[in-house]
């Protein structure tokens, strides 16, 4: 998040895209509430509607997978009409011209047929926009997990850039992370393109430093794969071992039986983790390892607030910690490292590597947290950021795109769209909240959302057992009728083994940046499941 | 300016008594007063004594008003409370002996310092008046005050809209949705109404028969599950959690939580962790093993596909649930150990 969630209370507008915020962040969701219960603004763009919508002022119901198509046409009334921050753009961003070249193509009219809405909506939404002081820009996975999604983030900066709405309190662009620390997961470099500090690997400065830092001779210098590209890497052996931590991929991974294959037919599997889960399965080694409430550590939020973990409880058995068995493997290949606890890690390597976390150590986030950039020990860490409209480029880069479909789009064969994400009682694949106490009385079964057109076309009752179809599988699962999903469109989460929404969704369709999964966007069809199949087993 | 107890005391536009009392340090008692929300002066614990009125007022919803002067501990402000306390005590079942909250009741505390003991009334309450309905949430109505902080706490600061009050066979009650239990209403078992009871009528069930108040810790932590990085409170007794609440004050959820966050914490505890390394053998079953031996066998797969097919022929899923520092830690493994940027997260996912 460029901004904050204390933010939310003093903020004009919020623009929700992609973000069921009341089961995926409820916390989140409740300070926006009280905000709008005051007087904010509230759009939700959404192509379902969930409860945020009952708060809005404006529900623009686009259909999945036309995100740019959308904002290209929200940019293109708001220069057409004059109705943008022609100061902040002149003073603090470039590549305007190339915007409007662009967005100049995307009428409301054309823009309102991809969208399945009307052009008076677009031009609605732009005005309320134009009008507000400022908007906070919300999104969650329902912007980024499209083969589009990179553009589509691109695109929420470049309406953000155009309205002013960057570098001040109660604005800005706010991803909510979907894991507690996801954020901090890429603070780290866990990713194949970066070390810490978001600097780049094929840089040979960059791994020069970190070398000299690490005590090793030198860095690879070429990225590595991303998860896909190493799951396919394989059965064709061009990845022989592979070690997953805290992961269950064999659920969360889109279409479970090309996971499964993959997973399946890997030379050596190392899987650390605290349950037994889909994917220790595969494993040829288990590791067992401390969980939360067992480890002293830090998690980094959405908002870039890097904020202490405690160890009340000690770990089970032989579990350990996790830095504890990296820590093991590297001695066995001759290397000692010297830190021997998280705040070790973190006081003297962590934050000394990356500039933005080297005023963080542990006796300054006893209480509430820091957020980045924090830059030295006296530095109050950073509430919004590209203050004044200060990039950190310099000036803000409107990136001009243009819309492509989702890549699997419905036919006669396949005609509605699947959705999938998270329900408010229970996380991913359950491995946590399956194992709490309670918390599946809340919610024991997954069910498929179905709009009361679709299910009255197909003659399905209200918790009707069904049978979900796509190109990749199918699942039976219990019908919920409901106003949330509109004509078209069906909803699942993939929380539990047997309904999960993963049997049905695209493995083979990625952002071709990210390689980020369309989850969003699968075409499927529902089928009653018919009483003679079940006489023809009796007969 | 206003006067408490002879202290001159500023203020701004919009503040109560009570703002103005505790901004200044100055005890006030309340029971019903919730902060974020509209006040309801439903209990009347918060009376004070103002100059030039004739009935006691109840400073959290009386604003602060220029040349204003106050007693909040008066002979008659501590009498009315001590009666107010007396009445409240004997229209429930306020016998703490076997209570979860014993020692963290503010009820409990009040009745201690203003010497209330409820004896000098007639006992009026329903008793052992328990909702029992699901694994998370006991509802003991014999021990509710009414003061309505729960119902503050879902429609205002949650804003659920669940919770009400109402009347049952003519007495008042509340209400999760039309009368129903919290599993029928539709809570969402947020447990901010738990959290906001000041008194033993909202409970969390996996806390109870699990030791003492007294003997708790509680010990600030980060929630594990999304990205708004909750602030908690984990209730500790004998070195285990039994409960959780919000930190009131802390960034960015200021108490609040939501159903996973409060109640989504015993998976630590579940018996079916994995608490021993396991090799998978030949035919299929795995074989419990010792750390060493482990970590030999992984250390020699690796460096036999290093040395055989180069480095990039192992690769490393990191953890987006863990901390910082495990995070950390495998990708540095990666990096400077096997030499291959083969690592990643679920980021991109």
């Amino acid at each position: 998040m460029t901004n904050s969630f204390a933010e939310f209370e003093k903020a004009s507008m919020f623009l929700v895209i992609g973000s069921n915020m009341s089961q995926a962040h409820p916390v989140a969701a409740t300070f926006l509430k009280n905000a709008v219960s005051k007087g904010a603004k509230l759009v939700v763009v959404d192509p379902r509607k969930h409860e945020l919508v009952n708060y809005a002022d404006q529900h623009v119901q686009l259909k999945s997978g036309t995100d740019v198509a959308l904002l290209n046409a929200l940019m293109h009334v708001l220069i057409r009409e004059g109705l943008y921050d022609h100061e902040f753009v002149t003073e603090h961003c470039e590549n305007f011209d190339a915007l409007w070249d662009k967005v100049r193509e995307y009428s409301s009219e054309w823009a309102a047929e991809k969208c399945g809405i009307t052009s008076g909506e677009i031009v609605q939404l732009a005005h309320t926009l134009a009008e507000a002081d400022s908007a906070m820009l919300c999104y969650t996975l329902g912007l980024t997990e499209h083969v589009t999604g990179t553009d589509n983030v691109l695109s929420v900066a470049n309406l953000q850039m155009l309205l002013g709405n960057m570098g001040k309190r109660s604005a800005g662009v706010n991803p909510l992370r979907g894991q507690n620390n996801v954020q901090g997961a890429c603070d780290m470099a866990a990713s194949p393109n970066v070390l810490p500090g978001y600097v780049k690997v094929v840089n040979p400065e960059v791994r020069e430093r970190f070398a000299k830092f690490w005590k090793v001779d030198s860095l690879p210098a070429l990225e590595g794969f991303k998860m896909p590209e190493m799951f396919e890497g394989l059965p064709e052996g061009k990845v022989r071992g592979l070690w997953i931590f805290g992961e269950n991929v064999a659920n969360t991974e889109p279409d479970i039986r090309k996971i499964e294959h993959e997973l399946e037919s890997a030379e050596f599997l190392v899987v650390q983790d605290i349950f037994h889960n889909e994917t220790t399965r595969f494993a040829d080694v288990i590791l067992p390892a401390a969980a939360w409430g067992e480890k002293d550590g830090t998690f980094t939020n959405s908002e870039r607030r890097v904020n202490r973990v405690r160890a009340v409880s000690s770990a089970p058995g032989e579990a350990k910690q996790d830095w504890w068995i990296f820590k093991q493997i590297a001695k066995r290949f001759g290397y000692e490292w010297e830190s021997d606890s998280a705040q070790e890690i973190w006081d003297n390597e962590i934050s000394m590597l990356s500039p933005n976390l080297g005023g963080i150590k542990y006796h300054r986030i006893e209480n509430d947290g820091l957020q980045w950039p924090c830059l030295d020990e006296n530095h109050p860490g950073t509430e919004y950021l590209h203050k004044d409209g200060n990039f950190t480029r310099g000036k803000g880069l409107f990136n001009a795109v243009d819309w492509r479909p989702p890549a699997e789009v419905t036919d006669e064969e396949y005609p509605l769209i699947l959705g999938t994400g998270r329900r408010l009682h229970h996380y991913h694949t359950r491995t946590q909240t399956g194992n709490s106490e309670g918390i599946n009385d809340l919610m024991s079964e997954e069910k498929v959302d179905i709009s009361h057109c679709d299910a009255r076309n197909l003659g399905i009752e209200h918790n009707e057992m069904v049978h979900v179809s796509s190109r990749r599988g199918q699942v039976k699962i219990r019908a919920n009728i409901t106003d949330e999903v509109p004509h078209g469109m069906v909803w699942m989460s993939f929380h539990f083994r047997e309904s999960n929404a993963n049997w049905l969704t695209n493995g083979n369709a990625f952002d071709p940046v990210t390689m980020t999964a369309e989850y969003k966007v699968a075409a499927v069809r529902v089928d009653k499941i018919q009483a003679q199949s079940s006489e023809q087993e009796i007969a | 300016m206003i006067e408490i107890n002879g202290k001159a005391c500023s203020f701004e536009k919009g503040d109560t008594v009570l703002d103005v009392a505790r901004a200044n340090d100055i005890d006030i008692p309340t029971l019903c007063h919730l902060k974020d929300t509209t006040p309801t002066g439903a209990c009347r614990i918060c009376l004070v004594e103002a100059d030039g009125a004739n009935n006691l007022i109840a400073s959290c919803d009386t604003p602060a008003c220029e040349g204003m002067k106050v007693q909040t501990h008066s002979e008659r402000v501590v009498a009315a409370r001590k009666g107010i306390l007396e009445l409240l005590l004997s229209s429930g079942d306020h016998y703490c002996l076997l209570c979860e909250s014993n020692g963290d009741c503010e009820l409990q505390d009040l009745s201690i310092e203003y010497k209330a003991d409820g004896r000098c009334l007639p006992e009026t309450g329903r008793k052992s008046s328990v909702e029992d309905s699901d694994a998370l949430i006991l509802r003991d109505f014999s021990k509710c005050i009414h003061c309505g902080r729960c119902v503050k706490a879902c429609n205002e600061i949650q804003m659920h809209d669940v919770l009400s009050f109402g009347h049952e066979e003519g007495s008042p009650k509340i209400f999760a949705g039309d009368n129903e239990t919290l599993r029928e209403s539709d809570c969402r078992f947020c447990g901010e109404c738990v959290q906001a009871c000041p008194t033993g009528a909202l409970l969390e069930k996996k806390a109870l028969g699990k030791g003492k108040v007294r003997d708790e810790q509680k010990v600030r932590t980060t929630c594990p599950y999304c990205g708004v990085g909750c602030q908690l409170w984990l209730h500790v007794r004998d070195d285990k959690i039994v409960k959780v609440t919000g930190v009131d004050e802390g960034l960015p959820n200021k108490g609040r939580t939501c159903v996973k966050g409060r109640f989504g914490y015993d998976f630590i505890y579940n018996k079916d962790r994995l608490t021993k390394p396991l090799i998978k053998q030949k035919n299929g079953e795995y074989k419990e093993a010792e750390w060493d031996e482990t970590l030999d066998l992984i250390a020699s797969k690796f460096q036999t596909f290093i040395e055989e097919s180069g480095a990039d022929s192992v690769a490393g899923i990191s953890c987006a649930r863990s901390i910082n520092e495990d995070n950390y830690q495998m990708q540095k493994l990666f990096r400077t150990v096997f030499r291959t940027n083969n690592i990643d997260h679920c980021a991109r996912t």
